[in-house]
């Protein structure tokens, strides 16, 4: 127990004292991610729309593929990419393995699956009626969707912290898309990963609490935007 | 309105976030022939060599090294498939094989240490009488001892192999771990089973003061361990930075380089024996 305590207090000095390695694995952590769900979010909403809204032959199958992707493990996206992003797969031209932009990548590919999923679900919950008053007060079709998506957007929220929550957390595709390399795509779970595998366990344990605080402060602020979180009468 | 208030909101946040993140794959990729992918073995990366080294190699050259750790399997195959520059690595047959079938170019040498045989001080085995490498493995079988294996196919693990090879012994059995981890975990797992591992010097002096284990067995000429530094063919792989490969390569056989990985100390023990010089007296042109 002592070992566990000191490790936590060697962290808590790392954190404060402004280590300065320490504060760029955290701002590639947050950078990589933050443009991952970026890129994912509007994509994966007008796809949970379509799939609320349209009704087309295959839809129901499209629901349940996106809802089995929930299910794959972090290092199956990892290694899927990495197999096309190698200099012997198909996408090998591009040079991106072991970039941040290969990271990104397998984060888009990680969350994409999660924000359609539970955006569906929201959508579905909907009063369907928004979208038609809508229209038929003169709306524009991206006016009505900005109507519905303001309508829901609790649940649309929760879906971004979700998916946020899963990539900035994940370490298997990091690793192996983004190689761990330092001050470039060392990011925070693979620098856990690294830490423990080196005995190193304070840094791990200093890293393990900034993405907690990280989740925190985004909660906070994001339960600042939704209200009080409770049913308003 | 308010919805359209908080949309503009939300792009000027989005302008706001990949900004930075723009300028920052730009400042980390440009100019692109400046970037150099090294392969590595766990044991360079974990002991904290390279963090020693590369920094001044940077300096001198103004390139700068992306250093991606891996056993030396998985580093060879990182070569093999053109997604690195140049890989330094630690299992000369797997690296002449590499080499023949025309993935990299040469190998040089760039330093040494040794492979010991880790346990618990008490020794159930009793190998530091053992009269090998091979036989302290045998004692360990024999005894069913617990023995966790990196079983990453890296360095460590050939030789491992090839030691139990040595010893007409297959490893099976509830006593032989396979962790399938790198060097710094598996002298973590070994201290927590109270069992014997092989590793190399070098992970184990930057572990030492972190277990409980001791070297019960070294000293067996079979247990070299020597590190080559192999570019990558460019003939097969036209895109990859060859010249930033040569200049690393050069860097870390010259006296420069050689001192410092003489000079790379930890509680006073040396990791690393250079041994570029090895080349002239074997007359390979420099």
């Amino acid at each position: 127990m002592e070992h566990l305590f000191s490790a936590t207090q060697t962290a808590l000095g790392l954190l404060v004292s402004g280590n300065a390695e320490l504060w760029a694995i955290i701002g590639i952590s947050f950078r990589v991610s933050t443009t991952a769900i970026l890129i994912a979010v509007l994509p994966a909403v007008l796809t949970a729309f379509v799939l609320s809204y349209a009704r087309f032959t295959g839809r129901r199958l499209l629901i349940s593929l996106f809802n089995t992707l929930l299910s794959i493990p972090a290092v199956v996206i990892g290694l899927s990419c990495y197999v096309l992003l190698s200099r012997q797969g198909p996408l090998g031209d591009l040079h991106l393995l072991f970039t941040q932009t290969a990271m990104v990548i397998g984060q888009v590919a990680l969350c994409f699956p999660m924000l359609v999923a539970m955006g569906h679900s929201t959508f579905q919950a909907a009063d369907k009626r928004a979208w038609e008053t809508a229209r038929t007060l003169g709306a524009s079709p991206l006016y009505a969707l900005l109507t519905v998506m303001h309508e829901v957007r609790f649940g649309l929220i929760a879906a971004l912290l979700a998916g946020f929550g899963r990539i900035i957390a994940e370490v298997g595709a990091s690793m192996m898309l983004g190689g761990n390399i330092l001050h470039y795509t060392r990011n925070i779970p693979t620098a856990i990963a690294l830490e423990t595998s080196k005995g190193e366990f304070a840094q791990g344990i200093a890293l393990g609490m900034v993405l907690l605080v990280m989740a925190f402060v985004l909660n906070s602020s994001l339960h600042y935007f939704q209200g009080k979180g409770q049913i308003v009468g | 309105m308010r919805a359209l208030q908080r949309f503009i909101l939300f792009t000027g946040l989005i302008l706001c976030l990949i900004g930075p993140w723009q300028a920052g794959v730009q400042a980390a990729s440009s100019p692109h022939n400046k970037t150099i992918r090294l392969a590595t073995t766990t044991s360079t990366e974990n002991s904290g060599l390279l963090h020693a080294l590369l920094p001044r190699f940077q300096a001198d050259t103004g390139y700068e090294v992306h250093v991606i750790s891996a056993g030396t399997g998985k580093a060879l195959r990182m070569g093999q498939d053109g997604d690195v520059d140049v890989v330094l690595v630690h299992a000369p047959a797997a690296e002449n094989k590499f080499i023949a079938a025309g993935y990299g170019e040469r190998r040089y040498p760039v330093m040494y240490n040794d492979f010991v045989i880790l346990g618990p001080a008490t020794d159930p085995a009793n190998i530091a009488k053992a009269a090998s490498a091979a036989d302290a493995l045998a004692r360990i079988a024999k005894r069913s001892a617990v023995f966790v294996s990196r079983g990453d196919d890296s360095g460590t693990h050939k030789k491992e192999r090839g030691l139990w090879h040595t010893a007409k012994l297959k490893p099976v059995g509830s006593w032989y771990r396979e962790a399938g981890q790198g060097m710094g975990k598996v002298i973590q797992m070994a201290d927590e089973l109270q069992a014997y591992t092989l590793a190399d010097r070098g992970t184990w002096i930057a572990y030492s003061n972190k277990t409980q284990l001791k070297i019960v067995f070294q000293g067996d000429s079979v247990l070299h361990n020597p590190y080559g530094i192999i570019a990558v063919n460019p003939k097969r792989f036209p895109e990859v930075n060859h010249a930033g490969a040569l200049a690393l390569i050069k860097w870390m056989t010259s006296e420069t380089g050689q001192k410092r990985i003489a000079d790379f100390r930890i509680a006073g023990f040396t990791l690393f024996t250079p041994s570029a010089h090895q080349l002239s007296e074997l007359g390979i042109g420099k």
